[in-house]
């Protein structure tokens, strides 16, 4: 249990894009800066931040859905980043995503029980007999009716397609699966289902999570530990709970405080989020949270801080946290 | 779990290019004329042997150059022989090499276009750049050069148009392929871990197959055309074997004796193009990527 089943280290991720017109100059965007975490076998591990700060980049950068450019990824004690073709091959069946979008992510003109047996199919693991038996199971396991194999994605309702992503990612029984905004797009009330049908299926599976979003009230359902990413860095991470209540890094504070809390007894006035995400191809000097930051000094104007440890559990990047009394700065 | 998913629709899964073809038929009646007027052209060329009042090639220097008549429904042209069966003969010598230049262009085309959208980059760029050398060429000069190449036959026939239809086949799949490669599914089939050949061929080719057959439908029309061109100008099929460019072409030499002789043949090709048409506007139609529901 001690060693981590996914190990993250540095991974950087930068985009080239031309741009500009008669003279376009390659720029840099940079998606992700050194980002380091851990997830534990079994933990459910949140990837927070607004739209853009490059989570979902992350995902795809474990997945080498995109190349990163530098850092490692180990999985189980294997280096992703290295692996050739026959060994990510073997990783791809250990490691799955879920999308956002359940209205993309499915091929409109494949029918669901053929495209749910692909998998088992290439990757040789049982025969077609077996694996339509093994679709229907599935289907089952993901609250779909047994025979719903013989129909195309556009005959379901978007929960039910965000169903049929889940029972994809299961099929070859993985050990992690990145969930990139897997309830996002859906109504509050399948969202919900949805998580719980994840929540399900992590303990029967014994799952481990990469789960991505924007939402802090449902990270904090499904999640045991989160990092906060700020344009492309990891700003703060630690468990849910410690997290939550005594938020570290001015960003987190600003993220929870937006955030609707489940008890009416503390409601408040939501404090505003000022100004917007800036742009990860021109990002501030210093901490790049500085110009939307109300304890900005000098200091973090000019200097990026340093990645803090405050212990065995928790990390912070922060100027403004003093490591020797624990504290930082409170809004 | 699953009382908590609403029910699915009943009744059977039509697959959705079943479902399109459908609309094109319901919403569009036009569709319809130019389906059955092209069927009906082709059962006419199958069965050409059997509906020929006459042997296409029998001369008869007595019966030369004569008008529609009883015996001779069409009339006659300068050997004698007869137009009708002509006409008929000629359908199956237009539709086949149609069919197999735009069925080769169509597979070699789109191949060439998905591969060249599916990994961009520089394999794009210069695929493309080929396919804009070829496609700056208009098809039946493109055509002219490759027959006079490679001298007047059928076969050459085939391969002259079908080069000329590559290049649009390869622009048609290759746009809807950039769309369709950046959708989640492309990278769920990664992530799954297919091979480039498995993700082209089965998720990304039946997501462009609509576009491409409607231009299928729409580089039929044309393709008989170029062929009635150059046989026109001497570079189609060889005489005495009738072909509808070629009995355009006859017919004009006698226009002064008998002017049916070019407007038969002309008014053949004329329904043949119109049909194809009216049935590849309806298909597009259906397939407008603003009214799809799958997109």
């Amino acid at each position: 249990m001690s060693d981590p089943l996914l190990r993250v280290r540095d991974l950087r991720t930068h985009f080239r894009v031309k741009r500009g017109f008669p003279n376009p100059e390659t720029v840099t965007v940079r998606a992700l800066d050194e980002i380091s975490f851990e997830v534990k076998r079994g933990e459910a591990f949140g990837l927070v931040g607004e739209s853009g700060c490059g989570k979902s980049t992350a995902g795809r950068s474990i997945l080498r859905l995109v190349e990163p450019d530098s850092g490692s990824i180990e999985f189980d004690g294997e280096d992703v980043l290295r692996a050739d073709k026959a060994r990510m091959r073997a990783l791809r069946r250990r490691l799955q995503i879920i999308f956002q979008d359940p209205y993309s992510s499915l091929n409109p003109r494949m029918r669901i029980g053929t495209a749910l047996a692909e998998p088992l199919l290439v990757h040789g693991i049982m025969g077609k007999a077996e694996a339509a038996e093994r679709v229907r199971d599935l289907l089952v396991e993901v609250g779909l009716p047994r025979d719903a194999g013989i129909r195309f994605p556009h005959e379901f309702s978007g929960g039910q397609r965000q169903r049929l992503g889940i029972a994809r990612a299961l099929t070859l029984n993985p050990e992690l699966i990145i969930a990139d905004e897997p309830v996002s797009a859906l109504d509050v009330s399948i969202q919900s289902q949805i998580l719980m049908l994840l929540r399900n299926l992590q303990e029967t599976h014994d799952l481990s999570f990469i789960f991505i979003s924007h939402d802090l009230g449902v990270v904090r359902y499904f999640c045991q530990v989160m990092a906060v990413m700020y344009l492309g860095r990891i700003v703060e991470k630690g468990p849910i709970p410690r997290i939550f209540d005594e938020p570290l890094h001015p960003y987190t504070v600003m993220l929870r405080d937006a955030s609707p809390v489940p008890d009416p007894t503390a409601r408040k006035a939501f404090e505003r989020i000022e100004g917007e995400v800036p742009s990860a191809i021109n990002p501030p000097s210093g901490c790049h949270f500085h110009p939307r930051c109300k304890h900005a000094t000098e200091l973090c104007r000019k200097v990026y801080p340093k990645w803090m440890e405050v212990d065995a559990q928790r990390g912070v990047a922060c100027h403004l946290y003093d490591p020797a009394s624990g504290m930082s700065p409170k809004p | 779990m699953t009382d908590q998913t609403e029910a699915l629709p009943r009744g059977v899964s039509r697959h959705p290019f079943v479902d399109q073809l459908a609309k094109a038929f319901r919403t569009n009646k036009l569709t319809w004329v130019g389906a059955v007027i092209f069927v009906l052209i082709v059962l006419v060329a199958i069965a050409a042997p059997l509906l020929s009042p006459h042997d296409p090639l029998q001369q008869n220097i007595l019966h030369r150059l004569k008008g529609p008549g009883p015996e001779f429904w069409l009339g006659t042209d300068a050997y004698g022989r007869d137009i009708l069966s002509r006409l008929l003969y000629g359908a199956r010598v237009s539709l086949i090499i149609g069919v197999a230049a735009i069925g080769s262009a169509m597979v070699i085309g789109s191949a060439i276009g998905v591969v060249a959208g599916y990994y961009g980059g520089k394999v794009d760029l210069v695929i493309m750049q080929a396919m804009d050398v070829l496609l700056a060429f208009p098809a039946l000069i493109l055509g002219l050069i490759v027959v006079a190449m490679l001298g007047p036959s059928m076969e050459n026939l085939i391969i002259a148009i079908s080069l000329t239809a590559i290049p649009p086949f390869a622009r048609i799949a290759r746009a809807p392929t950039i769309v369709v490669k950046e959708r989640d599914y492309i990278e769920a089939c990664r992530a799954l871990g297919y091979g480039d050949l498995r993700i082209m061929t089965l998720h990304v080719l039946p997501n462009v197959l609509s576009e491409i057959l409607v231009m299928g439908s729409l580089w039929l029309a044309t393709a008989i055309r170029v062929e009635a061109s150059l046989s026109f100008i001497g570079l189609g099929v060889k005489p005495p074997t009738a072909s509808w460019g070629g009995m355009i072409r006859e017919g004009f030499e006698n226009i002064l004796d008998n002017i049916w002789l070019s407007i038969f043949p002309s008014l053949a090709i004329l329904l043949v193009v119109f049909s194809l048409n009216l049935l590849g506007d309806g298909l597009r139609d259906a397939i407008d990527p603003r009214t799809r529901s799958d997109a």
